[in-house]
């Protein structure tokens, strides 16, 4: 079975762009809102999703995710109705890759296999999990690799040579490269510090590898897109969203379209970049 | 729980992972981890560092003012008619609690690490005072994380935080409590990792901050095993801590843990009952799960998110507790019991009236327990517990519920 992960980041490889990897928090600020939003991602350009799972501790998370976590969780999200929200997504799209981004308490609570088994089934694609390093590998990624979902894994400026290895022995779909240490939506990082950084994990994999945290233009996602097979953006996505509820924290009939606007911007300048000198 | 095998010692644990049976491990991101295995080589290097040991001993009796006495409770024994009851003193340490055990080994490592700045979680105010102190006394930057709530509920210990030069910054997220203080700890480590030491508070977080707190505060068992062999000429019968994240019970128990005749008790933090979530007795009425770096018991929902809990003192207001208190648990070494927040007020004014001792409201659900448990015991019996901290920070939340303006 060839994965709609492999697939989407070949056809990529051939036109010779990067991928746009949007992020977005499942159930913000309610779940049809968040199914609209997620089915506007690729139609605005997106060409990877990454599914938020809310949780109530976001340890590595900055404020803007943080909040959409808590939006998500009043409105009465969990693990299943974010499956829920893949389900009703691949009515209509049998391609897009979707990966869950989040924390491990919610699915260790749901139950590994039970997870591993309706993720499938929901067609998730693969997994980032924040707090599984790959020292608690036996708890989900062993699991979910042998089942058929890719583990995606992060690597940061601290994940030095020696432990890189380590880091990318059981990672697969695309590595995860956190440009800068710090939660996520902190400021841009310098960006030929990325081309080296993406150089020295490419030496190490044969994996796509896609750069993260702090892309908040399309003059980013340019930038970035050029030293990289893919540019992910998430903080400035759901700061889109949030900017557009009411005070209450109520979606409105511009929350939809304030991402889509926004992630087509950054999807012409993901693809105005060009891939570095392919190998 | 599945029958596990006895172990030969109950005190060999965690294993190279930081595994405490299920419990513990390292749950953290990526960015952490290179972090996470340096402080443990280092670890390793102190612990066997006799210059380490000795300048710790040093401060520990010079600074701290070790050891502690070990006190027999003679009116309170009388009081209540059964075992013979024995306080360990922590709360004559230097800052009022046991706190500053573990804050002045872990400065002394980060400066063996060459770490330029000092952070640190805080509930009820107690483990950010002691940070505040060894950053003065060895004159690093100290930032210490607070709950917007306990900062509101605790004033008389974040002015003394500013006193000694740290900056207190309060977390508005979630309840405003120790957990909101230890994700925003976290994220802060997760940014400054090149200069700055996450200086943990209690026997919990990824590994090997379990273990290495606990080894900081085994000072208190260490101590009192001896003292109570001097005194009595045998072990005690009972051991009893008050347990929020665990690390003045741990440093209580773990010298106890082989000795088979002694019974170890845990008290958690009941709050206004275990119906609902008005309590924080995560052992007792709360299951396993993951969070903030280790695998323990939690106090969650269905969906694996964390509830806020109540305690009626802020250093047990914390929905988990640290990973070896689970595994004693769960392979039946030690045993956790629920103290209300009312018992527990009603404790602290007995000691008070009794012994001339204010305790902490900490401490004071210890006392509860103790005053449940003499009457039905021996007065051949023998009971130690670990008045792990001072009132004076808590006589304003008393007197607010007795309804004395102060």
């Amino acid at each position: 079975m060839t994965s709609r992960m492999d697939t989407r980041f070949a056809k990529l490889k051939a036109e010779g762009r990067p991928a746009l990897v949007t992020y977005f928090m499942g159930g913000d600020p309610d779940y049809q809102t968040s199914l609209g939003i997620m089915k506007a991602l690729p139609e605005s350009g997106a060409d990877v999703i990454e599914l938020g799972m809310p949780f109530s501790d976001p340890m590595a998370d900055g404020p803007t995710i943080q909040l959409a976590g808590q939006r998500a969780l009043k409105g009465g999200q969990t693990l299943a109705k974010t499956l829920d929200l893949a389900r009703d997504f691949r009515k209509a799209d049998n391609e897009t890759p979707i990966v869950l981004m989040g924390y491990y308490n919610p699915i260790y609570i749901y139950g590994v296999d039970r997870f591993v088994e309706d993720a499938l089934v929901a067609g998730i694609d693969g997994l980032i999990i924040v707090d599984l390093p790959p020292e608690m590998d036996d708890e989900l990624c062993i699991p979910a690799l042998a089942k058929g979902l890719n583990f995606i894994r992060l690597t940061t400026p601290t994940t030095d040579g020696k432990r890189l290895p380590t880091v990318l022995k059981n990672t697969s779909g695309f590595v995860y490269y956190v440009s800068m240490n710090g939660i996520t939506g902190s400021a841009l990082p310098d960006t030929s510090l990325i081309s080296g950084a993406v150089a020295r994990i490419k030496s190490h994999t044969d994996l796509p590898v896609c750069v993260g945290f702090g892309v908040k233009t399309a003059d980013h996602a340019k930038a970035i897109g050029a030293a990289a097979d893919g540019v992910v953006v998430g903080t400035a996505i759901v700061a889109q969203v949030a900017g557009s509820l009411t005070n209450d924290g109520a979606a409105t009939a511009d929350t939809v379209a304030a991402v889509s606007t926004f992630v087509r911007g950054l999807a012409t300048g993901v693809r105005s970049a060009r891939l570095v000198a392919a190998e | 729980m599945n029958e596990t095998p006895k172990p030969n010692s109950f005190r060999s644990g965690p294993d190279e992972d930081g595994r405490f049976g299920i419990f513990g491990g390292r749950f953290v991101a990526e960015t952490l981890m290179p972090l996470i295995l340096e402080l443990q080589g280092e670890w390793e290097k102190a612990k066997n560092d006799p210059v380490f040991q000795k300048e710790l001993a040093d401060l520990g009796t010079h600074y701290i003012g070790r050891p502690s006495p070990l006190y027999y409770a003679e009116r309170l024994t009388e009081h209540l008619g059964g075992a013979k009851i024995y306080f360990k003193r922590e709360e004559l340490n230097h800052t009022g609690s046991h706190k500053i055990n573990n804050c002045i080994g872990q400065i002394l490592l980060a400066k063996r690490m060459g770490k330029t700045r000092i952070i640190a979680e805080t509930g009820a105010g107690q483990h950010g005072v002691a940070s505040a102190t060894v950053a003065a006394r060895f004159g690093l930057p100290c930032v210490v994380y607070m709950g917007a709530t306990d900062v509101e509920r605790q004033a008389p210990n974040v002015f003394r935080m500013k006193l000694l030069g740290a900056e207190v910054i309060p977390v508005t997220a979630g309840s405003g409590t120790l957990k909101d203080a230890m994700n925003e700890a976290l994220r802060d480590w997760v940014t400054n990792v090149d200069d700055t030491y996450y200086l943990i508070g209690t026997a919990a977080g990824p590994h090997p901050y379990p273990e290495m707190v606990r080894d900081f505060q085994a000072v208190i068992g260490m101590e009192a095993r001896e003292q109570i062999l001097e005194a009595e000429g045998r072990l005690p019968d009972v051991v009893i801590a008050a347990v929020g994240g665990g690390s003045n019970a741990i440093g209580l128990f773990h010298p106890f843990l082989d000795d088979e005749s002694v019974k170890i008790v845990g008290v958690e933090a009941g709050g206004h009952g275990l119906d609902g979530n008005e309590h924080c007795a995560s052992i007792t009425a709360g299951s396993p799960g993951v969070l903030h770096g280790n695998r323990t018991y939690l106090l969650q929902d269905n969906d694996g998110q964390i509830l806020e809990g109540h305690s009626i003192s802020a250093g047990l207001d914390y929905p988990g507790i640290g990973p070896e208190h689970s595994w004693l648990n769960d392979i039946g070494r030690a045993e956790y019991v629920p103290i209300m927040d009312n018992e527990a007020l009603e404790a602290f004014q007995l000691l008070t009236r009794l012994e001339g001792i204010i305790p902490a409201l900490e401490p004071s659900h210890a006392i509860a327990e103790v005053i449940k448990r003499a009457p039905k015991m021996g007065k051949d019996q023998i009971i130690l517990m670990n008045l792990s901290g001072r009132g004076d920070k808590d006589i304003f939340t008393v007197g607010k519920i007795l309804g004395v303006g102060l």
